[in-house]
């Protein structure tokens, strides 16, 4: 019961949120200079044209006016239409999102697995090198720039070393329909096609570890710091007192009360992700909902524009929608106090 | 009465950062069977230091013992194999601690804490006890530190509980495996004086009813007043005085004790 009346406000939140997202976004995207409808139509359209134009998009009405057909439509699912594809921006987005959500998805889970440990073997040998290798590794990578790294990564495992591909999700060699989920990587396993799945990996390899390396440095200096604030709890030295096994403090009274900061750097960090895959999709001739955004923005093409930030800021709070429910999961404290408060 | 716990000559040096310095000097002390003991003195006087060398939970290094022996049941723990050292920690001796808001960790219910430490304490004495065995003894003990209801105290986070409910508790962890000496670390200080009174007279009922040594570290004599029959007075890492507690009270040899006896609040006024 409290667990749900915890979701329910979590719920609640997440939907103020969206409200706040769309209104900031719709403003930003109208008091940025430069007519849609003149950029839409080119410079050697005629006044008539881009009039003609704004007045099917609606842009000559009011602003409020404006904002109400943009949510109407939103609140019915429908985004629009893109002006550079002339297609509905849902369909666009279809299209182009799957590929994003399979590359950051990827990265959160790669910088998770791999972070975590990490931060734990530094907390368990404090100080010593396991330590010191940790530390250094989580500030190179925290200040190493994202695009920097791409390129870096192109350069060495692409050309010099010719390992793995640089580019795009599949090579044009391997003609696949990713028509099930969208996700390359469990729609060739649903098909029973382990060579497009080899190849999906290959491909995902180089642009996760770009995308993924600071989440991970952050993900694991998190965790070292959280789990040497625990370790020096009165609860750590009472197991310790009442005989209670090395192993079992470690990943059971200490990880589990640990676990928090982490979970939570964790849903942060999928703004960033989100923010930093634009570029990364870019250097590596990525298929999606990235590539597209950049090319809305450009060219000012307003309903795409929202699109795609509506759908990045639905996936970002839904991801943290989760984050907290796990958090609740993982801390009693946070469970009862949230449906307390 | 035969001696259960003795601890002759303890020396102990702690090394930070190159620089060594002794916080015990040959401290001795002696809790027969069954008997209830106060070591007393202020933050810094070196009790904590003893108890947790006793419990063998020092952190070592910086911490190193330079000599002297802990006899418990005659046999000394500084020197037997660690095996047989792990084997009487939170069994044979075990430890009620001080703070019931942090001594328990937040993340897992009272049942779950208390039967792993159960679990292990039974495993290294080689008892032979099923979880549900664990269980009954969870809410036998429970309830043998006053709970109302210990099946709705078993299964609650450490959250949903009072202080006076937590450091209750720590007393059930101490009593899992039917210890033979307590040693009871300032209890009931994060209370309120009325909670800390309750505990107090629980800790002295349970001890009486089980026929348990109890070692109280301490700094408030009002405490040992009410508890102890026997206490130590311990200043600088050295134990500077030690006799019948009443006697103590009476006919303090040293200013440091009393100073501490000055420093008992009194609720009769200053002339009373």
């Amino acid at each position: 019961m409290e667990f749900l009346v915890f979701l329910g406000r979590r719920v609640l939140w997440s939907l103020l949120v969206l409200f706040g997202l769309s209104v900031v976004i719709f403003t930003i995207a109208r008091v940025v200079p430069g007519d849609p409808a003149r950029m839409a139509l080119g410079p050697r359209a005629s006044a008539e044209q881009v009039q003609a134009l704004q007045e099917t998009l609606g842009l000559n009405r009011p602003l409020w006016e404006q904002y109400g057909l943009f949510l109407s439509g939103l609140a019915q699912g429908d985004l629009g239409r893109s002006l550079l594809t002339a297609q509905s921006v849902n369909v666009d987005i279809a299209r182009t999102f799957p590929a994003t959500f399979e590359l950051v998805l990827c990265t959160i889970v790669l910088a998770f697995v791999l972070g975590v440990p990490l931060g734990v073997a530094a907390a368990r040998w404090k100080d010593r090198w396991p330590d010191n290798l940790v530390r250094a590794l989580a500030i190179v990578s925290a200040v190493t720039p994202t695009f920097f790294l791409a390129l870096l990564l192109q350069i060495l495992a692409g050309y010099v070393l010719n390992i793995l591909p640089t580019t795009g999700r599949l090579p044009a060699s391997l003609p696949f329909q990713a028509d099930i989920t969208g996700l390359l990587l469990i729609d060739s396993l649903i098909r029973g096609r382990g060579d497009v799945f080899a190849e999906a990996v290959r491909h995902l390899l180089l642009p996760t570890i770009a995308l993924g390396a600071a989440t991970m440095g952050q993900i694991a200096r998190i965790t070292r710091a959280s789990l040497i604030d625990v370790s020096r709890q009165d609860y750590i030295e009472a197991a310790r007192a009442f005989g209670v096994p090395d192993r079992l403090r470690m990943f059971k009274y200490m990880l589990r009360p640990a676990f928090v900061p982490p979970l939570t750097i964790t849903g942060l960090e999928f703004a960033s992700l989100i923010g930093n895959a634009f570029v990364v999709e870019l250097i590596f001739s990525w298929p999606g909902m990235a590539s597209y955004g950049v090319r809305a923005i450009t060219q000012k093409d307003l309903n795409a524009i929202m699109g795609v930030v509506m759908v990045s800021g639905v996936f970002f709070v839904l991801v943290n929608l989760l984050i907290d429910v796990l958090v609740g999961v993982v801390d009693p404290r946070i469970r009862i106090r949230g449906a307390r408060a | 009465m035969s001696v259960l716990l003795s601890v002759e000559g303890l020396s102990v040096s702690f090394t930070t950062y190159g620089r060594r310095s002794q916080v015990l000097h040959d401290v001795s002390l002696a809790v027969p069977e069954g008997a209830q003991i106060a070591l007393v003195g202020e933050s810094g006087s070196g009790k904590s230091v003893t108890m947790k060398t006793i419990m063998g939970i020092l952190p070592v290094p910086p911490a190193k013992v330079e000599g002297g022996r802990i006899l418990f049941a005659g046999r000394d723990l500084l020197t037997m194999p660690e095996r047989d050292r792990l084997r009487l920690r939170g069994t044979a001796m075990s430890m009620v601690f001080q703070d019931p808001m942090s001594s328990l960790n937040p993340v897992f219910t009272i049942q779950d804490q208390l039967g792993t430490i159960l679990k292990y304490a039974d495993r290294r004495l080689g008892r032979d006890r099923d979880r549900r065995g664990r269980r009954v003894r969870i809410l036998e003990v429970l309830a043998q530190v006053r709970m109302r209801d210990p099946e709705r105290v078993a299964r609650s986070f450490p959250i949903m509980l009072s202080g006076g409910m937590r450091q209750r508790i720590l007393i059930a962890m101490a009593l899992l495996s039917e210890p033979r000496l307590l040693i009871a670390d300032e209890p009931g200080t994060a209370l309120d004086v009325t909670t800390q009174a309750q505990i107090l007279k629980l800790l002295k009922d349970l001890v009486t009813e089980n026929g348990l040594a109890l070692l109280m570290i301490t700094h408030n004599l009002g405490v040992v007043r009410q508890t102890c029959g026997y206490t130590y007075v311990m200043n600088r890492g050295r134990i500077v005085e030690h006799g019948a507690t009443q006697a103590i009270f009476e006919a303090p040899a040293e200013d440091y004790t009393r100073n501490l006896i000055a420093a008992v609040p009194r609720l009769t006024g200053r002339n009373g």
